[in-house]
């Protein structure tokens, strides 16, 4: 069950890792890109970093659907 | 600027801080044991522990520093915001279920669940302190910061109140009054910035020629040679042109210096446009002069007290809207951004003049930017890195964005509030309520600082200002709210901190690492003595540190933490082979080089040393792109070097 729960992390870490990643690689070295403004007047600086966060919510609400929730509180005593 | 005590934010305080210390007291008969000290029985709701995850990560730094860089620089404070927010994906995805499952007060119990080690709690003890002192001494100097102005009391005044406020919340009732404060403190942030931008979009953008005190900025248009350093001119009967000595012929802008016959005082102008046949125009500038017997002009007269008399003008307008058109009333989220893309605002910027008489002058000069450059990443002095032609700048940049996404997961005061609730999927539950109040603010920061940049209430001369005294420019009453609560701001991450530290203290070295051994009682009692105790130096180093711009001393907390803690609590996660010696030899390496590499590079050498950014060794100056990878690499290898086969034990992953 756990572990089960730590893969999903583990999908959607990476995901998360990749849209992270290729903004900030984006911002090092295309800099010139983050001006362009692709849609309603808004530049890709403002829709990317939004989307980010927005992408960020939407990824943990994902998260939160699919996990399992073991019952755990026994589980604590072991380690008191 | 002259900030007179505004008794609206004298009785917000006062209320905040009675409710607060009401409610702590309240609370107190509830923490008598350990458990209830440091865990709050892990019987905190989740929904309230999430709202207070808000409380204990959105500090002075996120919401003043935040606004204040967006405020004078444009997107660059953003880039903040995301970083600061990607880190709790890591905490969510990777380390919230794991951190509640194994350990019980302090994240060293965590790293040590399989080993009952004394070299682990004493390695991830240090950490921990050495993180969290990190990010106490930007709080208590900020706490000063806002109080001088607000409550007209002197720096150490504020640095004391708050520090002394806190350890009450602390003592008497550990972590449950610290949940609840954080809690009250996480949903009046959230609300009030809300609101505040509602009124933004509301208010919309008016051209202006100055600030809301009504001051217009004056231009004056010469010909060029009257300004020239050999001309001895006078400028429309008004001015005589002071010639400039060596020391304003060096300066990197092009400044005029002019003596007004009138009333005698120099003033500084600032040269632009000098295209247009021969023609150029001359921008009003604004300068603080402080002498060597200590005194202060201000725009070439002795700064005054009280309102009405010599200051500096407030900042923040916007100088040109798309269409020609004079204000655009109310805008949406997307039309804020798309008007302002196309519009002119003027910001301003400094330069420090070390005159040859001893005394020194700094000039804010405006700088008129299009929308298009404010709204893209890359103005600020630290993410300028981005448009250098050095590789390295750009390398710098992608370190930084990684220590903020590594280091919020590996920060003691926040993976403490795990062990608050009562099982994992409330620490799941209560991390993904987390992710979307801080992202929700987040999201308003941006429309907070450019709302401030647009104010015309910004003091040139303290972007940490810039969302309060946008809020005064709405009115008073939300000037005290915001006031008051950018206050308790700090109290709530102020008393996260320091319960994280006395945990570490009292639980992980006192109690584990040296081997005292203490009754439930005496721990609570060792608790609230060394929460006490870090208080205090708090206090003393906010007094000590009050001159320094210590904004980036949460960027250290960030890297030290993901380099120190990060690995050890990702690998033995995720990794059965991880040895004892490899968790301690991690710890410790990812600690000390990137402490080390923080106090050689460049940007210290500059703000805190005084020296010359490019005399450093380093070829850049965030750590986290190196010093994260070698922490990793060092746990492996040492791991690799010490197994034996009782340490190939399963643990639960």
């Amino acid at each position: 069950m756990q572990s089960r729960n730590a893969r999903i992390g583990m999908v959607l870490f990476v995901v998360y890792f990749i849209l992270y990643g290729g903004f900030v690689v984006l911002n090092a070295f295309r800099p010139d890109l983050m001006e362009k403004t692709p849609v309603a007047g808004l530049n890709l600086a403002i829709l990317y970093g939004f989307g980010l966060i927005v992408g960020a919510l939407i990824l943990s609400l994902i998260y939160g659907a699919l996990c399992n929730n073991p019952k755990s509180s026994d589980q604590q005593e072991q380690h008191s | 600027m002259i900030y007179e005590r505004s008794w609206e934010a004298v009785a917000f305080f006062a209320v905040f801080v009675g409710f607060t210390l009401g409610l702590s007291f309240w609370l107190g008969g509830k923490a008598k044991s350990s458990a209830g000290y440091f865990a709050a029985h892990g019987q905190i709701p989740w929904f309230v522990n999430g709202i207070a995850f808000a409380g204990d990560y959105l500090s002075a730094a996120s919401f003043l520093g935040i606004c204040g860089m967006i405020a004078f620089y444009g997107y660059d404070g953003f880039l903040y915001s995301i970083g600061y927010l990607a880190g709790w994906i890591v905490a969510l995805f990777v380390v919230a279920e794991p951190m509640k499952r194994l350990g019980r007060f302090t994240f060293a119990d965590a790293l040590d669940a399989k080993f009952n080690s004394r070299g682990i709690k004493l390695a991830a003890g240090i950490s921990t302190l050495a993180v969290s002192l990190f990010y106490l001494i930007p709080q208590m100097v900020g706490a000063g910061v806002l109080v001088q102005p607000l409550l007209g009391l002197d720096h150490w005044m504020g640095v004391v109140m708050v520090g002394a406020v806190v350890i009450m919340i602390v003592v008497t009732a550990g972590m449950v009054s610290t949940t609840w404060v954080q809690f009250l403190k996480g949903s009046l942030l959230v609300f009030f910035s809300a609101i505040l931008t509602w009124m933004i979009l509301d208010r919309g953008f008016t051209v202006e020629e100055g600030g809301n005190d009504g001051h217009k900025f004056r231009t004056l248009l010469v010909v060029s040679a009257a300004i020239a350093p050999e001309a001895v001119g006078t400028i429309a009967d008004e001015f005589d042109v002071i010639p400039p000595d060596d020391v304003w012929k060096a300066t990197k802008q092009p400044f005029v210096r002019l003596k007004e016959r009138k009333s005698g005082r120099t003033t500084v102008w600032h040269v632009q446009d000098s295209d247009k046949d021969g023609q150029v125009s001359l921008k009003e500038t604004q300068t603080v002069t402080k002498s060597k017997d200590g005194k202060t002009l201000v725009n070439g007269e002795p700064r005054g007290t009280k309102k009405g008399e010599p200051e500096l003008f407030t900042v923040g307008y916007v100088s040109r809207l798309p269409d020609g058109k004079s204000s655009t009333g109310s805008l949406t989220l997307a039309s804020f951004f798309s008007t302002l893309q196309d519009s002119e605002v003027v910001l301003w910027r400094e330069e420090k003049v070390a005159e040859s008489d001893g005394q020194i002058t700094t000039v804010y000069y405006q700088k008129p930017t299009p929308g298009a450059q404010i709204l893209r990443p890359g103005e600020h002095p630290i993410f300028k890195g981005i448009r250098s032609d050095r590789w390295f700048d750009r390398i710098d940049f992608i370190s930084l964005m990684l220590a903020l996404f590594c280091g919020t997961a590996s920060l003691p005061h926040i993976l403490i509030r795990y062990y608050t609730v009562k099982d994992e999927s409330s620490a799941r539950k209560s991390t993904i309520v987390g992710i979307a109040s801080i992202g929700f603010f987040y999201v308003l920061t941006l429309y907070m600082g450019l709302g401030a940049m647009t104010s015309g209430a910004l003091d040139v001369t303290d972007n940490n200002m810039a969302a309060p005294l946008l809020a005064k420019s709405m009115n008073t009453w939300l000037f005290a709210a915001i006031s008051a609560i950018a206050f308790t701001t700090v109290l709530g991450t102020v008393s996260g901190l320091i319960l994280a530290s006395a945990g570490a203290v009292t639980h992980d070295l006192l109690g584990s690492a040296f081997g005292f051994q203490m009754n439930d009682d005496e721990k609570v009692r060792i608790a609230k003595l060394s929460s006490v105790g870090v208080g205090a130096i708090a206090i003393i180093l906010g007094i000590v540190f009050r001159d320094m711009n210590v904004s980036f001393l949460v960027g250290w907390a960030f890297s030290v933490a993901a380099s120190a803690n990060l690995p050890s609590l990702v690998m033995i996660l995720f990794w059965n082979g991880v040895t004892r010696q490899g968790v301690i030899s991690a710890i410790i390496v990812g600690m000390v080089s990137s402490l080390s590499w923080v106090l050689l590079s460049g940007e210290t050498y500059a703000k805190v040393y005084g020296l010359n950014a490019a005399d450093s060794v380093l070829p850049f100056s965030q750590p986290g792109l190196i010093t994260i990878p070698l922490g990793f690499l060092t746990l492996i290898v040492v791991s690799l070097a010490t197994r034996t086969d009782t340490n190939d034990r399963n643990i639960p992953a």
